[in-house]
C-alpha cells in the first residue's frame, strides 16, 4: 500500500504529524534564538560585540524537526527507517569534523537516543520477543552480583591501566572521594533515615583539623587523620543532640542552616581559619615517613631514592588514590559489617518505625546520636584527605552545593545501596569531569543525568535492599 | 502485676483518659472493650508512656514506671503489638523478629523457634518483607516480634481488626496458648467484644475516657448494657 521509502503509509495522517514536527521546531526556534543564536565576543579594541550563531540555531531546529518525525515513524511502526538514519547521523555528529563541539555532541545524543528508541521498538516488534519487561530486573540482580568484585578489581588496577594517565587519575581520585562521602553520608540518610543536608559541614571539619594542625603543629596527614575523625564526629554529636526530636523536612532545615554556620564560622574567624584565605601549604601525605619529592634536602630519603626508583610526579597522585580508595572500602566494609550489629539493625529499624522502635526497647536517642557521630567522622576522615591532596582550603570548598551533591549521590544511588553509590558517584561526578569539552553546559548535563536518573529509576540506580539474615534457625537443630 | 491508677491523659489540651483505674493481675488475660475513641488505645501505650500520664501512677510488678523512658518500661519485661502493627515494611519477616529480641538477643533462637510454632505461616515468609505480607501475616508478625522478647506482659492492640474471620480465631487461639502454657499474662484492648470477652478472665468496659463496668468475662457477655451497646446487631463470625 505504501510507497517504498514513503516516511509513512498513506492512511496516517502526514499532515498532522507533519504540523507536529514542525510546531515542535517552531518552539526550538524560539528557544534557540535567544538562548544559543547569540554568542558574545571580544572584539580588539572595541570591547564586547555580538556574534550571530544561525548555523547552530538551523541545526537545533532541525534535528527537532526530523526527530519528531522519527518518533512519529516509530509509533507508526517504520523503526528500521529511523534506525538506519539516524545512526548515521548520530555516527557523523560524533566523529566529523562540525564546527562547533557542542552542536555536534548535542546532535550526536539527539540521534543516539533517537536510533535506540528505534532499536527497542524493532526487538519488540520481533517475533518471540515477548520475554522483554523481565530483562531489567534479570540484569539487575546479575549486575549486583557480578559488580562488585569486578569494580573492586578496576578500582585497584586503575593506576596500571595502559590508558590511565594523569589527569583520568586525578578524575578518579575525586570520583572515590565523593564515593567516601556517599558511603558515609549513607549511614546517616539510607540507614538512619535522617535526611542530612549540611553534611559538608563534617567533611570541612575534617579538612581544617588537618589543614590547622599542620599549619601550627607541624602535625602530619596520618598524625592528624585520628583528630580529624574524632573532631569530625564529636560536631556531629554537637549537631545530634538539639535535632534529635526532628524528622523529615524540619530536620533538613535544621542541617542546611547547621552547615551554613560551619562555613561561615570558618569563613569570619580569620585569626584562627585564616577567614577566605584559607589555608595554603598544607603537607602531602608521607608513604612511611618517606616524601614524595623532585628534590630533596641533604641527606633526605624520599619515596624514589629509597626505592632506587627515578623521580615521577606519577607516584605521588598513584599514592593518593590509593590512600583513599582504601579509606573508602573501610567506610564500605564497616557499613556492611554494622549493618548486622545491633545498632545497625537499630538505624535501619529506626528509619522504618519510630514509635515502634520504643516499644521494642531501643533507645532512639543513642541510636540516632551514633549515626550521626559515625556519618561525621567518615566525612572527617575524607575531609583531612581533601586538605591532603589540594595542599590548599578555604571556606569555598564547602558550600551547601557540595551538600547537594553528595546527598544526590546517595539519593540517586538508591537509598542505602553501597554499590548504587558508586555508580551515582562516577555518572554524577565522573562524567561531567569528561564532559568538560561542554563547558558552560556541565551542569546542564549534570541537571539532565538527575532528571533522567529520577525519570526512569525512580527509586534510584539500585534500590534493593539486602537482608542482613539469611538464617533458618529453626531447621538446624531441632 | 499491672496497677493503674487515677491515671488522666490527653493530648494537647483534650482530656483522653479522666482518672481510670485497673488492674492485671499475673496470668491473666484482660481485656478492655469499648467503642471509637473512648481511650482504649490511648490507655495501652500510656502503659509504656507515650502519651505520658497528666496524673495518677502506673506500676508494674510494684515498681512505679509512670515517668520512666519507654524503652527502659519495655526493658522491664512489657512487650506490645501496638495499634497499626507498625512492622517494619523494607525489612523482611526474619529481621522484624530479630528487632523483636532487641532486649533479649541470647534467646533470638529459642524465640524464633516459638514464634514459627505458634505462627508457621510466619516461618514460610521468613524472607519476605514485612510490607508485602498480608494483613492477617502483618498482625501475626507483629504479635511474634512482641513475644520475641519473652516479656511478662504483652499488650495487644486490636489484633482483630480489620482481618477474616478466620485468622482472628487464629490470632485468638495463640493469645490463649501464650497465656495457658507459658502463663503470659495478657492485656488486650478489643473492639471484637463478643471474641474478646470469650476469651477473657476479665474485661472493663471503658466509655469516654472512664471505667464505666468490670466484671469477669462471663458477666460482662451476660450484662445488658453490654449487649445492648457492642453486642447486639451481629457476634461477628
Amino acid at each position: 500500500m505504501a510507497v517504498a521509502g514513503d516516511p509513512a503509509p498513506a492512511a496516517p495522517p502526514i499532515a498532522a504529524i507533519l504540523k507536529d514536527a514542525a510546531l515542535a521546531a517552531i518552539v526550538t526556534f524560539a528557544l534557540a534564538l535567544p538562548l544559543v543564536g547569540f554568542e558574545t565576543i571580544d572584539v580588539s579594541g572595541v570591547g564586547l560585540g555580538l556574534n550571530f550563531r544561525f548555523a547552530a540555531v538551523a541545526i537545533a531546529t532541525a534535528t527537532v524537526f526530523l526527530g519528531r518525525i522519527g518518533l512519529a515513524a516509530i509509533a507508526l511502526g517504520r523503526p528500521i527507517a529511523v534506525l538506519v538514519p539516524s545512526a548515521g547521523v548520530a555516527a557523523a555528529a560524533a566523529l566529523g569534523p562540525w564546527p562547533m563541539r557542542t552542536v555536534a555532541w548535542l546532535v550526536a545524543i539527539a540521534a543516539a537516543v533517537l536510533a535506540l528508541r528505534a532499536g527497542l521498538a524493532l526487538r519488540r516488534l520481533a517475533p518471540g520477543a515477548g520475554a522483554g519487561a523481565a530483562i531489567p530486573a534479570r540484569i539487575v540482580g546479575r549486575l549486583r552480583r557480578v559488580a562488585p568484585p569486578l569494580l573492586l578489581a578496576l578500582g585497584v588496577a586503575f593506576p596500571f591501566l595502559p590508558f590511565t594517565d594523569q589527569r583520568l587519575l586525578d578524575i578518579a581520585i575525586l570520583v572515590v572521594t565523593y564515593v567516601m562521602l556517599g558511603w558515609g553520608l549513607n549511614i546517616v540518610v539510607g540507614l538512619a533515615g535522617l535526611l542530612d543536608l549540611g553534611y559538608v559541614a563534617f567533611y570541612a571539619v575534617g579538612a581544617y583539623t588537618f589543614g590547622l594542625l599542620a599549619l601550627n603543629f607541624d602535625v602530619g596527614f596520618w598524625g592528624a587523620l585520628p583528630a580529624a575523625g574524632a573532631l569530625a564526629a564529636m560536631v556531629g554529636l554537637l549537631l545530634g543532640f538539639p535535632v534529635l526530636r526532628l524528622r523529615g523536612d524540619y530536620l533538613a532545615i535544621v542541617t542546611l542552616g547547621f552547615g551554613e554556620i560551619i562555613r561561615i564560622v570558618l569563613q569570619n574567624w580569620w585569626e584562627v581559619t585564616g577567614g577566605p584565605n584559607g589555608v595554603s601549604n598544607i603537607p602531602r601525605p608521607t608513604f612511611f615517613g618517606l616524601p614524595f619529592k623532585a628534590e630533596p634536602d641533604e641527606g633526605e630519603a624520599t619515596f624514589a631514592t629509597f626505592l632506587g626508583l627515578d623521580f615521577s610526579p606519577a607516584h605521588r597522585v598513584t599514592f593518593l588514590y590509593f590512600i583513599i580508595l582504601a579509606m573508602a572500602l573501610i567506610v564500605n566494609a564497616f557499613t556492611r559489617r554494622i549493618r548486622r550489629l545491633p545498632v545497625g539493625r537499630a538505624w535501619e529499624a529506626l528509619r522504618e518505625d519510630e514509635i515502634a522502635c520504643r516499644a521494642l526497647g531501643i533507645n532512639p536517642t543513642n541510636t540516632k546520636l551514633s549515626a550521626f557521630a559515625i556519618g561525621a567522622m567518615f566525612a572527617g576522615f575524607a575531609g583531612s584527605f581533601f586538605a591532603a591532596r589540594q595542599g590548599f582550603i578555604s571556606p569555598e570548598s564547602f558550600t551547601f552545593i557540595e551538600s547537594a551533591v553528595i546527598l544526590a549521590i546517595v539519593v540517586l544511588g538508591g537509598m542505602g545501596s553501597q554499590l548504587g553509590i558508586v555508580l551515582a558517584a562516577i555518572v554524577l561526578i565522573g562524567l561531567p569531569e569528561f564532559l568538560r569539552e561542554l563547558n558552560q553546559f556541565r551542569m546542564l548535563a549534570f541537571g539532565a543525568g538527575m532528571v533522567a536518573i529520577m525519570v526512569w529509576r525512580p527509586l534510584g540506580l539500585l534500590s534493593h535492599r539486602e537482608p542482613t539474615i539469611r538464617l533458618h534457625a529453626t531447621g538446624d537443630r531441632a | 502485676m499491672l496497677t493503674i491508677a487515677g491515671l488522666s491523659t490527653g493530648y494537647g489540651h483534650i482530656e483522653a483518659l479522666r482518672g481510670v483505674d485497673l488492674e492485671v493481675r499475673a496470668g491473666e488475660i484482660v481485656t478492655l472493650i469499648g467503642a471509637n475513641g473512648a481511650g482504649k488505645s490511648t490507655l495501652l501505650m500510656s502503659v509504656c508512656g507515650s502519651p505520658r500520664a497528666w496524673r495518677g501512677r502506673i506500676l508494674f510488678e510494684g515498681r512505679d514506671i509512670t515517668r520512666m523512658p519507654t524503652f527502659e518500661i519495655v526493658r522491664l519485661g512489657i512487650a506490645q503489638s501496638p495499634e497499626g502493627r507498625r512492622i517494619f515494611p523494607r525489612m523482611t519477616v526474619l529481621e522484624n523478629l530479630q528487632m523483636g529480641a532487641t532486649t533479649a538477643p541470647e534467646h533470638f533462637e529459642d524465640g524464633l523457634r516459638r514464634v514459627f510454632k505458634l505462627f508457621p505461616r510466619l516461618e514460610e515468609r521468613r524472607l519476605q518483607r514485612g510490607g508485602t505480607l498480608s494483613g492477617g501475616e502483618q498482625q501475626m508478625l507483629s504479635i511474634g516480634r512482641a513475644l520475641m522478647s519473652r516479656p511478662r506482659l504483652l499488650l495487644l492492640d486490636e489484633p482483630s481488626l480489620g482481618l477474616a474471620p478466620m485468622i482472628v480465631k487464629q490470632i485468638f487461639q495463640v493469645i490463649r496458648e501464650v497465656n495457658e502454657q507459658e502463663g503470659m499474662t495478657v492485656f488486650l484492648v478489643e473492639q471484637n467484644a463478643f471474641h474478646a470477652l470469650r476469651l477473657a478472665h476479665r474485661g472493663y468496659v471503658m466509655m469516654n475516657g472512664r471505667i464505666t463496668l468490670s466484671g469477669t468475662g462471663r458477666e460482662l457477655l451476660a450484662n445488658r448494657e453490654v449487649r445492648a451497646a457492642y453486642l447486639e446487631g451481629g457476634h461477628g463470625a
